[in-house]
C-alpha cells in the first residue's frame, strides 16, 4: 500500500462523492461548491498522473473561470437562498436506473477489453514539448486547431454579449 | 353512286342541329332555331330519299337479290383478333326504308312544332333534342356492327328521356321520363348479355359476318352455339331471347309496356315522332335485322316473339277501349300495332314465299308510321285547341277543326284496315302470314283488329261528333281566339294524310323481304273479307255507342264490371311493378346494400382514420417540449442499440 | 492492493460520466443542469489523459484534446449562461419545466 495508491483513492473519493452531492443537493449554492470540489479532485488526479500542465489549466479555467461564472449566474437569477423543488420520484428512479444500466454496460465492456498500447519511449508532457507541438506546423502540429479555437472563443464572446443584451428601450 | 359521304351526312345533319342549337341556341337563335333545324332536316330527308332511290333502283339489286352493302367501315376498338367494335354504315332494304320513314316523319314533326311549340321558352333546346334524337335513330338503323347499334340504342333512350321530361317542372313528367329510361335500361341489360353471348359464339360483332356464321348450316360457330345448352335450351336460343328482351323493352311489349303510356307526358309532337313512328319500332327493327338467326337457328325464340307480340296486341287493345285520355288511347294503340309487327315477324319463316311475315311486318311498320304520326299530330291539334287531353272535354269539334277532322278520319280508317287506305294492305298481309303458320295467332289478330276499329272510332266519334254539354261556350269562345292552328300545323297533317291513304299501293314485297329476293305478295280476296268485316263491325258498334251522347256505354261497362275495371286500371301492371320494386327490391336488396355501404365500407374507412388519429395522439405526447425527456430517450436508445450491437449482432 | 492503473481511472471517469447523466435528467434548474454537463465533460477529459498516459505515452494527442475540450467547454458554459439569463428575463424563472413551448 504505497502512498500514491492512498492518495489516488482519496482523490477518487473526493471527486465522486463531491459529484454525487453536486447533483443531489437541494441548495443551489452548495451544488456549485460541490462542483468546485469535484473539479479540484479531477485536477488532483491530473497531478497524480503527473500531467501538471493540464492540472494547472484545469484549475485556472474550470475552477477559477467556469465555476465562478456559474456562481455569478446564480446570483444574477436570484436563486441563492431558497431550496430547490424536489423532482418527481418516478423521474428520479427512472433516471437512476437508466444511468446505472449505462454504467454497468460500459464497465462490463471496459473490464473485458484488453487495452494494447504502444511500447515506445514516453514523451515527457512538459511545457516545452507541449508548446512545440501546439504551435507546430508539421504533421502532428496543432497550430490550425489552436487558431480555430481562438476564433471560436471570439465568436462565443460576441454571441454571449448579443444574447444577454438588454433589449433597447423604444425611442418614443 | 355508292358514295358513302352523303350517306354519312344523313345522320350528321341532325347532329349538327343538335350541337348548334344546344350550344348556341338559347342566346343567338332564340326564334330561328326551328327554321334552322327544319332546313337541316329537309336536307337530310332529301339525301335519304336520294340514297333510297339509289339503293332500290340502281345499285342495290345484284343478280336479282337485294344485297347488304357496307360502303363504310372503320375499326374503332379492337378487342381481339376477330372481335372489334367498328363504326360503319350498312345499307339493306330495311335500312333504306327506315331512313325514309325516320327523316320524313321527323321533318313533319319539325314543321308541326314550329307552330305547336311557338312561344315556348326553351324553343331552341326542344329542337336540339329533336336533332339529337333524329341523329341517334338514323345512326341506329345505319349501324353495321351490333355494338354500334347498342351504342345508338342507348343514345335513343337518352334522347327519349330528355324529350319526355321536357317539361321538367311537372313532377309527373319527371316520373315518366325516369320510368321510361329505367325500364328500357333494364331491358337493355338483357340486350347486352345477348350481344356478349352472340359475339362469343360467333367470334365477331359485325352484323354480316355474325349472321353468316350463325346461320350457314355446318359452320363451326353454329354448332358450338347450338350444342352448349342451359336448362334444355341451346345457348344461341338464350342469346336470341335476351336480345329480344331488349327489343321488347324498347318497343313496349308485354310485360315491359308500362313506360309508354306514361311517356305521353312529353309534348305531343314528341309523342308523334318517338313513341309512335320511330323509337318504339327500333325493337322490331332489331328483330328484323337479326331475323335470319332467329328463323334459321333459334326458332323457339321466334315463337316467343310471336306470342309476346300477339299478347301485347290483344292486351293493349282491350285496355284502350276503356281509357279516356286521347294520348293514352293512342299510346295503347301503338303498343297494339307494334304487337302486330312483332307477331308478324314471329310467324314468318326465312326465304321466298314463306317469308311473307317479314315483309308484312316491315310494310306495317311503314304504314303505321304514317297514320300513327298523323293521329298524334291530329290529337295535338285538338289539344292545342281545347287545352285538355280528356275526352270528356271534347265533342262536336268537326265544325271548328275541319282539316284535322278529315285527316284524323283518314288515319282512323287506315288503322282500322278499311280499303283502300294503307292499313288495309299491311294488315291483310300480316293476317295472311299468320293464317299460314299459326292459327291461334291468326284469330287473336283478327279479334284485335276488330277491337282496334272499335276503340279508334270511339275516339273519333268522341272527339268530333258527340257533344259534351259544356262545349258550346268553350268552343265558341276559343274558336275565335285561335282557329285551327297555322299552316305549319296543317301541312304535316295533309302530307301524312296523303301518305296514309296512298302508301298501301306500294308493292312492298318487291323491295323488302326476308332474304332479299323480291316477293310477290299475292292478293287473296277470301283472306281480306274477314279483317274488313271485323273492322266494319267495330266501326258500327262504336258509331252506335258514341256518335250521339247517351248512356249505353255506361250500361255495358256496368255489365262487365270486373273486366272493365281491370282494363281501366291497365290490368294492374304498374301496381305489380311498384310492389316488386318497393317491397322486394328495395327492402331485400337495396336496404341491406345501403346498410353495408354505410356501416361496413364507410365504417372500415372511418375506423382506419380514427385509429390513425388515436395512435398519432398518443405518439404526439412524446414531443413534450421537455429537454430532459428528450435526453432520457436518447440515452435509453443509445444503451439499447449498444446492447443490441454488442451482444446480438454477430 | 495493486497499483492503480488504467482500469481504475476508467472506472472513475465512467462513474463521473453517469453521475453527470443522472444529474442532467433529474435536476429541475437550468444552472444545475449546466453543472451536470460540466461533470460529463470532465469525465471525458479524464479518459483522454488516462489513455494518453497509459497507452500512448509517446504522443501528446490526448493532452491536446483535453486542452481543446477545456477551452470549448468554457465557451459553451458562457453561451449557456447567456441563454439562461435571456430565458430568465422572459419567463422569470429558470425552471426547465416552464420552458416547454416547443411541444405539440
Amino acid at each position: 500500500m504505497s502512498g500514491s495508491t492512498i492518495i489516488f483513492y482519496m482523490l477518487a473519493a473526493l471527486t465522486l462523492v463531491s459529484g454525487l452531492f453536486a447533483v443531489g443537493t437541494r441548495q443551489i449554492f452548495r451544488a456549485a461548491i460541490f462542483l468546485l470540489f469535484s473539479l479540484i479532485g479531477v485536477a488532483g488526479l491530473y497531478f497524480w498522473m503527473q500531467y501538471e500542465f493540464i492540472a494547472a489549466v484545469q484549475i485556472v479555467v474550470y475552477v477559477g473561470g467556469i465555476t465562478v461564472l456559474i456562481i455569478f449566474s446564480i446570483f444574477l437569477t436570484q436563486q441563492a437562498g431558497e431550496k430547490m423543488p424536489k423532482q418527481k420520484l418516478t423521474r428520479q428512479i427512472f433516471s437512476a436506473l437508466a444511468a446505472f444500466c449505462g454504467f454497468a454496460l460500459i464497465i462490463l465492456q471496459v473490464f473485458q477489453h484488453t487495452f494494447i498500447g504502444t511500447t515506445n519511449n514516453a514523451e515527457e508532457p512538459n511545457v516545452t514539448n507541449i508548446g512545440n507541438q501546439m504551435l507546430g506546423v508539421n504533421k502532428s502540429g496543432y497550430a490550425l486547431p489552436f487558431e480555430v479555437v481562438s476564433m471560436l472563443l471570439l465568436a462565443a464572446l460576441i454571441g454571449c454579449i448579443v444574447i444577454a443584451m438588454k433589449p433597447k428601450p423604444q425611442t418614443v | 353512286m355508292l358514295n358513302a359521304t352523303y350517306i354519312v351526312l344523313i345522320p350528321l345533319l341532325p347532329l349538327a342541329a343538335f350541337l348548334l342549337l344546344g350550344l348556341f341556341g338559347r342566346k343567338y337563335f332564340k326564334n330561328s332555331s326551328g327554321i334552322i333545324a327544319t332546313i337541316l332536316l329537309l336536307a337530310a330527308t332529301v339525301l335519304a330519299m336520294y340514297t333510297a332511290y339509289g339503293y332500290f333502283f340502281e345499285y342495290g339489286k345484284v343478280n336479282g337479290i337485294y344485297e347488304k352493302l357496307v360502303p363504310l367501315k372503320y375499326t374503332w376498338l379492337q378487342f381481339s383478333e376477330g372481335v372489334s367494335i367498328d363504326m360503319g354504315v350498312l345499307l339493306d332494304p330495311i335500312t333504306c326504308m327506315m331512313l325514309l320513314v325516320i327523316t320524313f316523319v321527323s321533318l313533319m314533326v319539325h314543321i308541326y312544332s314550329l307552330a305547336y311549340m311557338k312561344g315556348e321558352k326553351r324553343f331552341a333546346t326542344y329542337y336540339s333534342f329533336l336533332g339529337l334524337f333524329t341523329f341517334s335513330m338514323l345512326a341506329l338503323v345505319l349501324s353495321s356492327n351490333i355494338f354500334q347499334i347498342y351504342i345508338f340504342w342507348e343514345l335513343v333512350g337518352v334522347s327519349s328521356f330528355l324529350l319526355i321530361g321536357f317539361y321538367y317542372d311537372k313532377p309527373s313528367a319527371v316520373a315518366a321520363c325516369k320510368k321510361a329510361f329505367i325500364v328500357t335500361r333494364f331491358a337493355d341489360l338483357g340486350f347486352l348479355i345477348g350481344i356478349l353471348m352472340l359475339s362469343f359464339y360467333a367470334g365477331t360483332l359485325d352484323f354480316n359476318t355474325l349472321v353468316e356464321r350463325l346461320t350457314s348450316p355446318g359452320s363451326a360457330e353454329l354448332n358450338t352455339a347450338l350444342s352448349s345448352s342451359f336448362m334444355g335450351i341451346s345457348a344461341l336460343t338464350w342469346a336470341m331471347i335476351l336480345v329480344f328482351m331488349g327489343a321488347a323493352g324498347k318497343s313496349a311489349m308485354f310485360p315491359l309496356q308500362i313506360w309508354l303510356p306514361d311517356a305521353m307526358e312529353g309534348p305531343t309532337p314528341v309523342s308523334a315522332l318517338i313513341h309512335a313512328a320511330t323509337m318504339v319500332v327500333a325493337g322490331v327493327f332489331l328483330v328484323a335485322r337479326l331475323f335470319p338467326v332467329f328463323a334459321l337457328s333459334a326458332p323457339e325464340a321466334l315463337q316467343l316473339v310471336a306470342y309476346v307480340g300477339a299478347i301485347s296486341a290483344l292486351l293493349a287493345a282491350i285496355i284502350a277501349c276503356t281509357q279516356t285520355d286521347i294520348k293514352r288511347i293512342l299510346a295503347f294503340s301503338t303498343i297494339s300495332q307494334i304487337g302486330y309487327m312483332m307477331f308478324a315477324l314471329g310467324v314468318s319463316k326465312y326465304g321466298g314465299e314463306s317469308g311473307l311475315g317479314y315483309t308484312a311486318s316491315m310494310f306495317h311498320l311503314f304504314t303505321h308510321a304514317m297514320f300513327k304520326a298523323l293521329l298524334f299530330l291530329g290529337a295535338g291539334s285538338v289539344i292545342h285547341f281545347i287545352h285538355s287531353n280528356e275526352m270528356k272535354d271534347m265533342g262536336g269539334l268537326r265544325k271548328y277543326l275541319p282539316v284535322t277532322h278529315i285527316t284524323f278520319l283518314i288515319a282512323c280508317l287506315a288503322i282500322a284496315g278499311i280499303p283502300p287506305f294503307a292499313g288495309f294492305f299491311s294488315k291483310e298481309e300480316i293476317l295472311s302470314a299468320a293464317y299460314q303458320n299459326n292459327i291461334i295467332i291468326y284469330w287473336i289478330g283478327l279479334f284485335t283488329s276488330g277491337l282496334t276499329a272499335f276503340y279508334m272510332f270511339r275516339l273519333y266519334f268522341g272527339i268530333f261528333w258527340s257533344k259534351a254539354p259544356s262545349l258550346k261556350e268553350r268552343a265558341g269562345g276559343e274558336a275565335h281566339a285561335h282557329g285551327e292552328g297555322g299552316f305549319a300545323m296543317l301541312l304535316p297533317l295533309i302530307l301524312l294524310g296523303i301518305g296514309a291513304a296512298a302508301a298501301g299501293f306500294i308493292p312492298f314485297g318487291n323491295f323488302v323481304s326476308s332474304d332479299g329476293t323480291p316477293l310477290e305478295s299475292p292478293f287473296h280476296l277470301n283472306m281480306t273479307i274477314a279483317p274488313v268485316a271485323f273492322g266494319l263491325i267495330g266501326i258500327f258498334f262504336a258509331m252506335w255507342l258514341y256518335k250521339k251522347q247517351n248512356n249505353k256505354p255506361d250500361k255495358i261497362a256496368a255489365s262487365i264490371n270486373g273486366l272493365y275495371k281491370a282494363a281501366w286500371n291497365k290490368f294492374y301492371f304498374d301496381e305489380l311493378y311498384l310492389f316488386v320494386t318497393k317491397k322486394i327490391l328495395f327492402n331485400l336488396v337495396a336496404r341491406p346494400a345501403a346498410w353495408i355501404d354505410k356501416n361496413v365500407v364507410d365504417g372500415l374507412v372511418n375506423a382506419t382514420g380514427n385509429t390513425t388519429m388515436f395512435i398519432s395522439k398518443k405518439i404526439k405526447g412524446m414531443q413534450s417540449g421537455k429537454v430532459q425527456q428528450y435526453a432520457a430517450y436518447f440515452l435509453v436508445a443509445a444503451i439499447a442499440m449498444a446492447v443490441l450491437f454488442i451482444y446480438w449482432w454477430k | 492492493m495493486m497499483q492503480p492503473g488504467l482500469y481504475h481511472i476508467l472506472f472513475i471517469s465512467t462513474a463521473l460520466f453517469f453521475i453527470g447523466v443522472f444529474g442532467f435528467f433529474t435536476r429541475r434548474n437550468l444552472i444545475t443542469m449546466l453543472m451536470s454537463v460540466e461533470l460529463i465533460l470532465n469525465s471525458v477529459n479524464l479518459n483522454f489523459i488516462a489513455f494518453n498516459k497509459y497507452l500512448w505515452a509517446d504522443k501528446l494527442d490526448g493532452l491536446f484534446f483535453t486542452i481543446f475540450i477545456i477551452a470549448i467547454a468554457a465557451a459553451e458554459a458562457a453561451v449557456a449562461i447567456a441563454i439562461i439569463i435571456n430565458l430568465y428575463r422572459s419567463h422569470h424563472s429558470i425552471d426547465v419545466d416552464n420552458a416547454e413551448e416547443m411541444k405539440y
